[in-house]
């Protein structure tokens, strides 16, 4: 069986590392992708908009009860937790945040892993932050692949260093190379 | 959480509705399943099946647990803008009913409720009104009926309450003491609080305004399907529906029963 979904987690810098990386998804790249940044709560500023501006594949805000399929890139809307559910929904959680985040990375890898399995792919980019890193530890646990984006290429290098050393992922790339290797993934 | 975790864990949740009549089966699944998880940690057991044990012959550990399984967080004119759109719309539109009824269904510690009667008292469009406010944790109700808040709080009820639209003294709605606020006295008379549960409980009678807010976002979509039901049934013609903000009717079975008011603050019509 193949990959069926990819989780990415990101903080401050986010943006620019996926202006980097979403342009290498083609609009055929089938896997739905699933990216949760940590913004400000009050943010106005509509980061789904921006970020189709250079991708090719529909962005849509995460909604409850959403089918999540692909292709479509989905980003978790700001101050809710959000979840993978067993019939490959959306749930959404205000439940207190986790590593002072909210959403929190962990809480999505991890929900995502039980619901994926060995089918899903999670990425840690740039971020000043240590979440994520136990997220990526159980999609590896479940067999998933997992990538973090080289501290050397991030903006902020603390999440990818934390997630290198708490995971040992399977790859550390530098931003670069993560689109072009997201797309060997997909069959 | 491996699959022998989540097994127990399902377990658990059969366990707390045969022994203590909560039927969590329903809910978002990957969501309960985590706050059970938290629990574990929070309580100290080593395994699932240690906890389904104590849970069982335990009702005080059963109780305090309760709390992390229902999620509690709430505020005073959480949303502002949706309080805005209540005074604004939803008010005007049910004048001349009397008494007005509103039920405010998983109030938690009754931040929202006391909202509503503010609103209520300031818009003075209605001589008789009765707010019924419920909740399935006792623990909370309690501390509603108390209707006393950190002074912390109080700061931010304040805003919120500003940018809702309000222009009176706020802090002369609370009697501070110390550290805490307690909420008058004149609006702890006009809500009603207890114990209802939407999973298992019946309707209520000709109710003119619901807010449900951020309790659907944690059930599963059949059991949304009974909680508007039970909404539906429970409102008079016209009556008006208010849900979280993440929370909408349109994909249920029961859209086509409602019409929207204000979609983007949830905002239904009983049609
Ligand atoms: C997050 S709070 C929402 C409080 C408030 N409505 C707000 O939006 O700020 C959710 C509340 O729903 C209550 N709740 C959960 N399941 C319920 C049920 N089956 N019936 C009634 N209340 C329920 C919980 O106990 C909790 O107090």
């Amino acid at each position: 069986m193949g990959y069926q979904a990819v989780v990415i987690g990101a903080s401050t810098g986010s943006f620019q590392a996926l202006k980097i990386i979403l342009p290498y998804l083609s609009s055929d790249f089938s896997l739905p992708v699933i990216i949760v940044v940590h913004r400000h709560r009050h943010s106005n500023t509509n980061f789904e908009h921006q970020l189709s501006q250079f991708s090719s594949i529909q962005v849509l805000q995460a909604e409850p009860q959403l089918p999540i399929s692909g292709p479509s890139i989905f980003v978790a809307p700001p101050n809710y937790h959000l979840l993978i559910e067993e019939g490959r929904t959306f749930s959404l959680s205000l439940e207190k945040p986790v590593h002072f985040a909210r959403p929190s990375i962990d809480i999505t890898f991890e929900t995502a892993a039980q619901v994926y399995g060995s089918g899903l792919i999670g990425v840690i980019l740039t971020g000043a932050n240590e979440d994520g890193s136990y997220g990526l530890t159980e999609i590896k646990k479940k067999g998933g692949v997992t990538i973090v984006q080289s501290p050397e290429s991030a903006a902020v290098s603390e999440m990818p260093t934390a997630a290198i050393n708490r995971s040992a992922p399977h790859k550390v790339l530098a931003v670069e190379e993560i689109g072009p290797f997201l797309n060997t993934l997909d069959s | 959480m491996d699959e022998n975790d989540i097994i127990e864990i399902d377990l658990i949740i059969q366990a707390i509705h045969l022994k203590y009549g909560y039927d969590f089966r329903g809910y978002s699944k990957a969501s309960i399943r985590r706050r059970i998880t938290n629990m574990l940690t929070k309580a100290g057991f080593d395994t699932y099946a240690s906890m389904l044990h104590a849970l069982l012959i335990d009702e005080t550990l059963f109780n305090s647990l309760l709390k992390e399984i229902t999620v509690n967080v709430t505020n005073m004119f959480r949303d502002p803008e949706v309080y805005r759109a209540i005074r604004q719309t939803v008010l005007p539109a049910l004048k001349g009913r009397s008494p007005l009824k509103v039920w405010n269904a998983g109030c938690s510690t009754g931040e929202e409720a006391y909202s509503i009667a503010i609103l209520l008292s300031e818009a003075q469009l209605f001589p008789v009104y009765q707010i019924y406010a419920t909740d399935i944790d006792e623990q909370v109700l309690k501390e509603a009926k108390d209707g006393i808040y950190d002074l912390k709080k109080i700061k931010d009820f304040t805003s919120n309450y500003q940018l809702s639209g309000g222009l009176e003294s706020f802090s002369d709605y609370f009697t501070a003491k110390y550290d805490h606020a307690r909420i008058s006295q004149q609006f702890r008379e006009q809500v009603v609080f207890f114990n209802h549960n939407l999973v298992t409980d019946s309707t209520f009678n000709e109710i003119d305004l619901i807010l449900c807010r951020n309790v659907l976002i944690y059930f599963g979509s059949e059991l949304q399907n009974r909680v508007f039901k039970l909404f539906w049934e429970s409102l008079s013609p016209g009556g008006i529906l208010c849900l979280g903000s993440k929370e909408t009717i349109m994909f249920s079975d029961f859209a086509d029963r409602f019409e929207a008011l204000d979609p983007t603050n949830k905002l239904y019509r009983k049609k």
